[in-house]
């Protein structure tokens, strides 16, 4: 048994002995790999550009989307390099934690309905109605207000089901802000913001999450990003803009609604694309914004973000089209580039583009 | 037995002495770690108590607009999901325990309760995810509907179980006796009382809830799939397996004289084992279906697919609602130290934790009871 | 006796025997419901597991759309392994304290009920305090602090099982070993431990198969990653956070992915299992 055990023994602290090493090894690893978290809006084209930048020789961009307020939330905490939020953060908030916000992409929130022999393209609600139905206001499909705005439509006795972003996110901020706008119960009950106490409904993770459950749940009705619906073949109703005119979502719908955005007056470029004026104008349309510490501890990290971005606006054109997100206008991308100056390390910013 | 220590030189205490701190270190690790958690979630979660007070406990609100936090929603649909859980699997896995015990072929034995433990082991994602693409389709499409409208009939079996419970009841307080019949009797009518009653009233329930009828209370609800039913019944298949498992090794452990002796005098099995075996191992199986309760309670990913993610307090099986560990999974990285919505959530895991433990601690006492009672 | 006793007695039997006739069936029907929902369990993620399973799954790391699950597959390896291999001495050096050194005093219960608690804490929770004391310190959620969790879940697993196989242990190794003159701690690391090495082996496996399912803790430690795995301080891809991810997409062919993962997980769980009875088996045929 001597020998045995002493060759057992032997045998184990080889093993640990390689996994001790490994270990060290893996831990010295040169790390190339830039992390950043938060909104799953832009996740499509975020991930679709970091594999085109890898691809031609860029850092590793390691995107997660966690939703828009745990993305503020770890980029306050440090634990990434930058955060990702389709909400724009309080001034207060960026001031008090030393965060630059800019606006990387623009993209457009939709509605999407699983509602079985109802053609849901061609489906008309409007907003105040989407309202009440988060509200639990309006509770049946085949209810008169619905069917008021959809004459000649076969309607199901069935019941609607709200579904909703169970985690804190970006997209239910734009899409409160907008339900609040037009419908004042909305408002006083339920308010704008990241996380909301809704009222009626269910609860799903992320943007993914959402356009799972509304496939999955008959009579369901849910909020997505245009990709998520677009990408999945899922129906998306027309939606009555501040014209009174009922517009299908398409690029063309969102970039006109982008054109109106003041982009030079907003504070933080934080510019609002909500329910805006113009007969072809999408009512949901938002920018979407990424965070970076004003004070970062590895400049370097934070200079590979804003090259990563640079990289983006100069080349992300063709996978932002096929992915039916807006880019930023020229100018605004050179504002962008000036604000990416306040970034700043030892003294100096951290870009190299400043003067 | 003591160890017999040899009296020697220094070194043959200091060598024994070193090893022993060694291990007795490792012990105070494992003491440490749950001080640790318990402290983590204790100082920060003190924020919601300082704010909240102890009606946080029982406040049902979460509205992070107004940054106002209640617990009753998260530990009424964790209790309620665990509960709903226990009542399905208890009676199926010890079903399962006395078949691979006493009625199956013995060649058998092994390899089915073999595959019942393996069972147990399959990770918890896995229940989650064929709650959510195969089970509540099912539900949405099929199960509730028939529920909500039958709830007449869900009800009425309801009663008859119970009336057979208390009839039980009734006869073991009053005896066989002239009172005994007389009170069984005049529970039987009232129990066909309300059936009738039932029956005569029965409507198609609204999908939606509804004033007019209370007595439909607990089973309306828009058929969305995902619910409070729902996430107890992946429950109940997740903690079949370890209810199962651990009833049948407690029924194993019962000492075949006292079997034989019930056998020699002419008992069927079924007094066996209600008489004989259950009597003498009651703790040790209370203690088993504790432990699966205790499994159930901590569940995440399992729960989060299929409960709904409602903050909201749930007033039908059918309604969406949260657990404590679903809240925690879907809010935790979006809250920053030393806010109210974090201490919100970490007071609630020290909840969670509580609940475990005493848990934990009635499931020991009543296995100890069980086995020194045999 | 009287015929009508004999008649009365008669029934009666024939009551009580349908009784529990009538019992054992329903007995039987149960198992038979309990087997046939978990044999479905398993058929469903055979049907549509096998679906999304190609050689892509096991070479191509994760991507936004397509990809496979090569990454989360070798981040579940590294961050199961760190923990096993941080968790284990942890876990048998206290499971030998109460088996041998501790044994029935108050500070031994005291820890055995401990243990017990953290066995079965939710593990969620453990996932947030490695959040707190890790990853939050070190600014970075890592593949190091994804093992640490799955460390603590598996550190009580194996104080138990090692303090039961060790238990087990007959007195008279004990005895011999000090009638031969060893010290107590030789004893114990010479005699009883070899002796247990079977039990304790199948503690660990069992250990592995538990944490390399946890999806919850790894969510706030390793947050997951699309690249391969190289270093310890960055984020890890693990394949239950691939699955969960996948799953809740709307995309087909990530959802494929995930019962294709949900396959795998389960299969090599069940493995360790059924590896870890056999070597037990196979350990204590030969050991004795």
């Amino acid at each position: 048994m001597n020998s045995k055990f002493s060759l057992r023994r032997a045998a184990l602290g080889a093993i640990a002995a390689a996994a001790t090493l490994a270990t060290f090894g893996l831990a010295q690893a040169q790390a190339d790999e830039i992390t950043g978290a938060g909104a799953t809006f832009p996740q499509p084209v975020y991930t679709r550009w970091a594999e085109q930048y890898a691809g031609q020789g860029g850092d590793t961009l390691n995107y997660q989307g966690i939703g828009s307020g745990a993305g503020v939330t770890q980029i306050i905490n440090r634990t990434v390099d930058f955060g990702a939020s389709d909400a724009p953060v309080a001034p207060e908030r960026l001031a008090s934690n030393n965060l630059l916000q800019f606006p990387a992409v623009i993209g457009a929130v939709v509605v999407s309905v699983n509602l079985p022999g109802v053609d849901g393209n061609a489906l008309k609600l409007t907003g105040p109605l989407i309202g009440d139905m988060y509200l639990g206001r309006v509770r049946m499909w085949n209810d008169h207000r619905i069917a008021a705005l959809n004459p000649g439509v076969q309607l199901p006795a069935i019941a609607i089901a709200p579904v909703y972003r169970a985690d804190s996110s970006g997209t239910t901020s734009i899409f409160t802000t907008y339900l609040g706008s037009v419908n004042l119960a909305f408002n006083t009950t339920i308010g704008a913001g990241s996380s909301v106490s809704w009222r009626a409904g269910i609860g799903a993770p992320g943007n993914a999450g959402v356009a799972g459950a509304i496939r999955n749940t008959r009579g369901a009705i849910g909020y997505v990003e245009y990709a998520y619906a677009v990408e999945n073949n899922m129906p998306t109703p027309q939606l009555q803009n501040r014209a009174g005119q009922f517009v299908r979502p398409s690029t063309q719908a969102f970039a006109a609604a982008a054109a109106t955005a003041d982009w030079a007056h907003a504070p933080n470029m934080a510019a609002s694309m909500i329910n805006t004026a113009g007969a072809a104008n999408w009512p949901i349309v938002s920018a979407t914004y990424i965070l970076l510490p004003k004070n970062p501890t590895d400049a370097g990290r934070s200079l590979k973000v804003m090259q990563f971005y640079d990289w983006a606006f100069r080349n992300g054109q063709s996978a932002a089209d096929g992915l039916h997100y807006i880019m930023l206008p020229d100018a605004v991308r050179n504002q962008v580039r000036q604000r990416w100056c306040q970034v700043q390390a030892g003294g100096h910013a951290v870009w190299t583009g400043c003067h | 037995m003591t160890a017999v220590p040899i009296a020697g030189s220094r070194r043959f205490h200091l060598g024994d002495a070193a090893f022993k701190a060694v291990l007795w270190l490792a012990a105070v690790i494992v003491l440490v770690t749950l001080g640790a958690i318990l402290l983590n979630l204790g100082i920060a979660g003190r924020l919601a108590f300082q704010r909240f007070g102890i009606a946080f406990l029982w406040t049902d609100q979460w509205d992070p607009v107004r940054d106002l936090y209640g617990a009753l929603a998260p530990i009424v649909g964790t209790l309620a999901t665990s509960a709903l859980a226990l009542f399905l699997a208890w009676p199926i896995g010890f079903g399962i325990a006395y078949f691979l015990t006493e009625t199956c072929p013995k060649s058998l034995r092994a390899p089915l309760g073999v595959a019942i433990e393996l069972l147990a082991a399959i990770p918890s994602i896995v229940y989650g995810m064929w709650g959510f693409f195969v089970l509540s389709p099912v539900m949405s499409a099929a199960i509730q509907p028939w529920i909500t409208t039958n709830a007449w009939l869900v009800w009425s079996i309801v009663i008859v179980l119970l009336y057979g419970m208390f009839a039980a009841l009734l006869f073991s307080l009053l005896g066989r006796a002239l009172i005994g019949y007389a009170a069984v009797i005049a529970l039987g009518l009232a129990s066909a009382t309300a059936i009738g009653y039932l029956f005569i009233n029965k409507t198609d329930l609204p999908p939606l809830p509804s004033e007019d009828n209370p007595l439909w209370w607990w089973f309306q609800g828009a058929p969305v799939g995902v619910g409070l039913f729902t996430a107890g019944i992946v429950l109940a298949i997740m903690i079949l397996p370890s209810i199962a498992a651990t009833s049948r090794d407690v029924l194993n452990t019962t000492p075949q004289l006292l079997k034989d002796g019930g056998y020699a005098m002419g008992a069927t099995r079924w007094e066996v084992l209600t008489g004989i075996v259950i009597p003498a191992v009651r703790g040790s199986l209370f203690g088993a279906v504790f432990l699966g309760l205790g499994r159930a309670l901590g569940e995440t990913m399992a729960v989060t697919f299929v409960i709904g993610n409602a903050n909201r307090l749930p007033t039908s099986f059918f309604d969406p609602t949260a657990s404590i560990a679903s809240i925690i999974a879907n809010t935790f990285p979006e809250t920053e130290p030393d806010t109210l919505k974090q201490g919100a959530l970490l007071a609630l895991g020290f909840v969670l934790f509580m609940i475990s433990f005493a848990v934990l601690a009635l499931a020991r006492l009543l296995l100890r009871q069980g086995r020194m009672a045999a | 006796m009287s015929t009508t006793f004999v008649a009365l007695n008669r029934a009666n039997y024939a009551r009580r025997k349908g009784g529990s006739w009538i019992m054992a069936f329903l007995c039987t029907m149960a198992a038979l419901l309990g087997i046939v929902l978990l044999g479905l369990i398993l058929y469903t993620l055979l049907e549509k597991g096998i679906g999304g399973l190609a050689l892509s799954v096991f070479t191509e790391p994760m991507r936004a759309r397509g990809g496979g699950l090569a990454n989360a597959m070798i981040g579940t390896l590294i961050q199961t392994g760190l923990g096993t291999l941080i968790g284990t001495p942890l876990g048998m050096a206290a499971g030998i304290y109460l088996a041998e050194v501790g044994r029935n005093g108050r500070f031994a219960s005291v820890v055995r009920f401990v243990n017990d608690i953290l066995l079965s804490a939710p593990s969620v929770l453990v996932g947030l305090f490695v959040y707190q004391i890790v990853v939050f310190p070190m600014h970075a959620f890592s593949g190091l602090a994804g093992s640490i969790a799955l460390a603590l879940l598996a550190m009580p697993v194996i104080a138990r099982t090692t303090e039961d196989i060790m238990k087990l242990v007959p007195d008279s190794y004990r005895e011999g070993s000090i009638a031969l003159g060893a010290r107590h701690s030789t004893t114990i690391g010479r005699v009883i431990v070899p002796a247990a090495f079977g039990g304790i082996l199948t503690g660990i496996l069992l250990a592995i198969a538990r944490i390399s399912g946890e999806t919850a803790p790894l969510l706030f430690t390793s947050l997951g990653s699309y690249a391969w795995p190289t270093s310890l301080t960055q984020p890890m891809a693990s394949l239950p956070i691939a699955i969960y991810k996948d799953a809740a997409s709307p995309y087909p062919e990530l959802t494929k992915l995930a019962w294709a993962g949900a396959l795998i997980i389960t299969f090599a769980v069940l493995l360790f299992n059924v590896v870890s009875r056999l070597s037990h088996h196979l350990v204590s045929r030969g050991g004795k």
